[in-house]
């Protein structure tokens, strides 16, 4: 009798887990993602994109259907990342993970992508070394030595010859600034000063003030996005740096949209590195911003477009494997893909897994009367340098 | 936890033992904790974090409970453990037993250091210098990256398989059972330690500081000895978090950590030893439910739960529960 | 002049905005002993109405520091009367849990209405740019915080010193169960000053944005700024808040101009010390 018993519970056991994974003919996508806290934003845009291209090629794929799961870990939280990958693995049966605007986070989920063999999309963290963390990872967004090595040669080969490098004091400034500063002093640039921001830092005049004392042809300044690329631009203005007789440059944050509304007029000159600009002047581009300001009510930025290409990544790599969603699979068909993305063309690297494409110089001019990062000069098919100089 | 009244036990020692004796609602707790490897096994990973986050809520218990302590930094001494535990991984050592030994050592030592400026200092001041401690060491963790890993965190952490045979596997059984086995062998120690005369002496520093020296209990030295304990015991707490997910990252012994616990602490309700542990999983279910639920504004349900347990439940959740449980025998 | 002193400048302006943000809290704490955590989601509120009537509803920069006072002082009153009132006898950390729930309701309403963006805000031109003075530039906007700061802080002392109510709060801050004794009415004129105080904190709120930025985080990552001031400055006093607040300003900025490498930890170790050898605040009660 006991038997009977234990027999039926195991069927129902049986049964429940069994309905658990029924769906063989769903796709589940881990979204893994900022969505409260501090990072906030980047997680909205992110997702933003990956909405808007679902909405534009429909949710389904192959045959099969997307379902979306998304996963917010708050901020810089690489433990709750790491579980709430596995919860995806374990409890919820994610397919594919996506999202990670934060390396640490990207870093823990990179092993649990590892060990269970899933495909994961990074569509903004910047760091060099997330895609070596699993062989199943590709990039659809941009690495920090991409943008600013390519930014410190094209400055040492436009006149400036020497240099004052302002950074937040954290991995990513620093990762920047170093690349910076290998491609500008390659080019035979010099460096007369440097300094370091604390991460949270709200006041920037000091700073400003000793980087003009020291009278360089360029200052070149990394701090994450959110409020201080606009106290940096007004530090700037207040402390009277000319950015028409100092260049003043850095990396995409500073050309931010909001940041550039609250610099005005004080923002006119400077000179950013970046993949993606809204004026991107290309007729893809210009359907691909109508089409997010209809949805969204806003511009896209890159990293939007990181989760639009992103999730494009995943449709064409699902349709190429006919709809199989192990991880092998997956990362073969994703290697090697090349497409034309609202920034440009772009591909996957196969040797990598991460992201080829163009970058662009670009400078804050007035267009009307709006103020906008306009395009003047690029460099095509830019591969990672980290990991090229990795392989040496 | 506290049948036997102070009135009726006219024997220190005796009401000690009495105190000290295990209820049936402490074992059916106990019990309790087992229950996610049968009822809900997809969520043991989150179980062995609230384990964990337990363990570091408890060890502030003994400080802000027991002692009158209020810190805004304790985090450091999580920090200082699970990234003692991360650093050994990284250079080789990656034996779990002694690795959290030595996060032990290392925080429990750095919480010694500290205790001289703590034991001097209370209310509003001490609030703020236990703050200040920790942001000065966030910062400084953060520069010195080359040690730490900086924002990037620390990689390169292995874990080596618990007793040579156990391996930490993907569902989280062996870091539910791991976690769990340190909350509770810790919990032991601590709950020995508050009846004892040395815990009675505690409680009588949190009511009444200046009293306390004229009966013979010194002040200083007491809460000297619980501070190190307390980071000891944070600082294991960290080292089964650096072990458990192989991650360690400068939010461990940042402002956000110490904010948390705290909150998680009152929730629960202080200087109950087993209020620390359930404030720790109501407040991280409750986060985790909400954070799966709304994404992006679980925070207006977590605040409206804090608000709601502190207009309703004064005394935290274990408090009301109390309440509740006298009233129910009251009834019957 | 040398820059250091365009450097000292920024650095008072900056410690000036700090005291607007916290003198509420410096004066709420210590008359009533109530710990009040929400304090910089007043300040953010302030900010937020400024940004909508600056936005949406098209006013000038100057109308809306008004109405960011008014709106933050009524929703303090509002909340006075609904949960606070009833925990004035509660314990500090009982105190700590509701505000802090209020901090994070705020912060979750704050995103969902105006999202998590940075806003941005567009000043009259007149407070643009900066003036030469003796060789220094002197921003245009930090001179314009100033003379507002020492204008509130001109007011604050001659109500505390020279107002019969000033003098009432001064008692109840003194002895609150002697001033109690007096007759005075002593909650009547905490929820008073609590209003003040809010209020003051939603204009420093909404004067922060053009430095600081506003985001919906601002209720917690400045909490830790205003309770530093208020725990230097000493409790209960306004001339403390004003100390404290310039000491860390300028501390701030002239250790990050000197030694950048030591610049965040200049302001936590200033405090250490500050607190080590005057626990109460430079100038609070002993």
């Amino acid at each position: 009798m006991q038997k009977f018993f234990i027999g039926v519970a195991g069927l129902a056991l049986a049964l429940l887990g069994g309905g658990a994974a029924k769906a063989e003919d769903t796709v589940k996508i881990g979204m893994i993602n900022e969505y409260s806290g501090q990072f906030a934003d980047t997680g909205a845009q992110i997702d933003n994109g990956l909405k808007l291209y679902m909405k534009q090629h429909g949710d389904s794929v192959a045959g099969k259907k997307i379902e979306v799961i998304r996963k917010d870990t708050g901020g810089i939280a690489p433990d709750v990342a790491k579980r709430l990958a596995q919860e995806l693995v374990v409890r919820d049966n994610a397919d594919i993970f996506g999202g990670f605007s934060l390396t640490p986070n990207a870093l823990a989920s990179a092993d649990i992508s590892a060990e269970a063999k899933k495909f994961m999309v990074v569509m903004n963290a910047a760091t060099a070394i997330i895609t070596t963390k699993s062989p199943y990872i590709a990039r659809t967004s941009s690495t920090t030595p991409q943008l600013n090595y390519v930014l410190g040669q094209w400055a040492a080969k436009n006149g400036v010859k020497t240099v004052y490098t302002m950074v937040s004091d954290y991995g990513p400034g620093i990762d920047a600034e170093t690349w910076f500063l290998t491609g500008f002093k390659e080019g035979g640039g010099t460096v007369v000063g440097s300094v370091r921001f604390p991460v949270a830092n709200p006041d920037f005049s000091a700073f400003v003030q000793a980087a003009k004392d020291k009278n360089p042809d360029a200052i070149y300044i990394w701090i994450p996005g959110g409020t201080q690329p606009a106290a940096v631009g007004k530090a700037l203005a207040e402390r009277g740096v000319d950015p028409s007789k100092i260049k003043v440059m850095g990396q995409d944050a500073l050309g931010d949209e909001t940041a550039l509304k609250s610099m005005g007029d004080a923002s006119l000159g400077i000179i950013t590195v970046s993949d993606y600009d809204y004026s991107h002047k290309s007729a893809m581009n210009q359907d691909f911003v109508k089409a997010f300001n209809d949805e969204f009510h806003r511009n896209p930025d890159f990293f939007a477009v990181g989760g639009y290409d992103g999730t494009h990544l995943i449709y064409e790599a699902l349709k190429k494997t006919g709809g199989k969603t192990d991880g092998d699979s997956l990362i073969a068909a994703a290697k090697g893909m090349a497409w034309e993305s609202p920034r440009g063309p772009i591909s996957i690297d196969p040797e990598t897994r991460d992201i080829i494409q163009t970058v662009y110089i670009r400078r804050v001019q007035k267009v009307g009367d709006k103020l906008q990062n306009i395009e003047f000069d690029k460099v095509e098919n830019v591969k990672d340098p980290a990991k090229a100089r990795m392989a040496h | 936890m506290t049948s036997a009244t102070i009135a009726g036990q006219a024997n220190p020692v005796q009401y000690l033992q009495a105190q000290n004796r295990w209820q049936w609602s402490e074992i059916a707790f106990w019990l309790a904790t087992l229950l996610p490897f049968v009822l809900t096994p997809s969520y043991l990973v989150l179980a062995s974090q609230i384990a964990i986050t337990a363990l570091f809520v408890l060890s502030l218990d003994l400080i802000l409970g027991f002692s009158g302590i209020v810190s805004l930094g304790h985090a450091a001494y999580f920090g200082i453990g699970a990234y003692t535990a991360g650093l050994l991984s990284k250079y080789g050592w990656g034996e779990p037993l002694t690795g959290l030994i030595a996060a032990g050592i290392a925080a429990g030592l750095f919480g010694y250091l500290t205790s001289f400026i703590i034991a001097r200092f209370r209310h509003l001041a001490l609030i703020m210098i236990t703050l200040g401690i920790g942001l000065v060491l966030q910062e400084a963790a953060n520069s010195a990256g080359w040690l730490t890993g900086g924002f990037d965190g620390l990689q390169g952490i292995h874990t080596w398989p618990l007793f040579g045979k156990i391996r930490f596997d993907l569902y989280g059984y062996t870091a539910y059972s791991y976690a769990l086995a340190g909350l509770f062998l810790t919990f032991l120690i601590a709950r020995r330690l508050i009846h004892s005369p040395f815990g009675l002496a505690l409680r009588g520093i949190r009511e009444n500081g200046l009293r306390m020296p004229a009966i013979g209990a010194s002040v200083h030295a007491h809460i000297q000895t619980i501070y190190t304990i307390a980071a000891a015991i944070a600082g294991i707490a960290g080292a089964l978090l650096a072990q458990t997910t192989e991650t360690v990252s400068l939010e461990a012994l940042g402002f956000q950590r110490s904010a948390d616990v705290l909150v998680m602490l009152i929730l629960g309700g202080t200087g109950r030893l087993y209020g620390g542990l359930i404030g720790a999983a109501v407040y991280m279910v409750a986060r985790d439910q909400f954070s799966g639920i709304n994404p992006q504004y679980w925070y207006f349900w977590i605040g409206l739960l804090l608000i709601g347990v502190v207009m309703l439940l004064p005394n935290g959740i274990l408090g009301g529960l109390t309440v509740l449980a006298r009233r129910l025998k009251v009834v019957s | 002049m040398p820059p250091v002193f365009g450097v000292l400048f920024d650095g008072i302006a900056y410690g000036m905005l700090l005291f607007l943000l916290s003198v509420g809290l410096s004066v709420t704490l210590g008359m009533m002993n109530f710990v009040n955590l929400a304090h910089c989601s007043f300040a953010m509120l302030g900010g937020y109405v400024t940004v909508t009537l600056m936005n949406a509803f098209g006013w000038p920069f100057f109308a809306t520091l008004p109405a960011a006072f008014i709106v933050a002082a009524a929703a303090s009153v509002v909340l006075e009367r609904v949960f606070f009132r009833r925990f004035y006898r509660a314990t500090d950390l009982e105190q700590c849990l509701l505000t802090i729930g209020i901090v994070f309701i705020s912060i979750a309403g704050a995103a969902y209405i105006y999202g998590t963006t940075n806003q941005p805000v567009q000043l009259p031109a007149y407070l643009h740019g900066s003036i030469d003075v003796a060789g220094l530039n002197l921003a245009v906007y930090r001179l314009f915080l100033i003379a507002i700061a020492m204008a509130i802080t001109v007011l604050l002392v001659v109500t505390i010193e020279m107002t019969r109510f000033g003098a009432q709060v001064r008692a109840a801050v003194n002895n609150q169960r002697m001033a109690r004794g007096l007759g005075i009415n002593v909650d009547g004129l905490f929820a008073i000053t609590f209003a003040l105080g809010s209020g003051l904190a939603g204009l420093g709120g909404a004067l922060a944005i053009e430095i600081i930025g506003l985001d919906p985080s601002f209720a917690l990552t400045y909490l830790i700024y205003v309770l530093i001031v208020v725990s230097v400055g000493g409790l209960g006093s306004i001339f403390g808040s004003f100390a404290a607040a310039i000491v860390l300003g300028v501390a701030d900025v002239a250790g990050k101009y000197y030694v950048p490498a030591f610049g965040a930890f200049l302001i936590y170790l200033v405090m250490i010390v500050v607190l080590m050898w005057r626990p109460s605040g430079l100038f609070g009660r002993r």
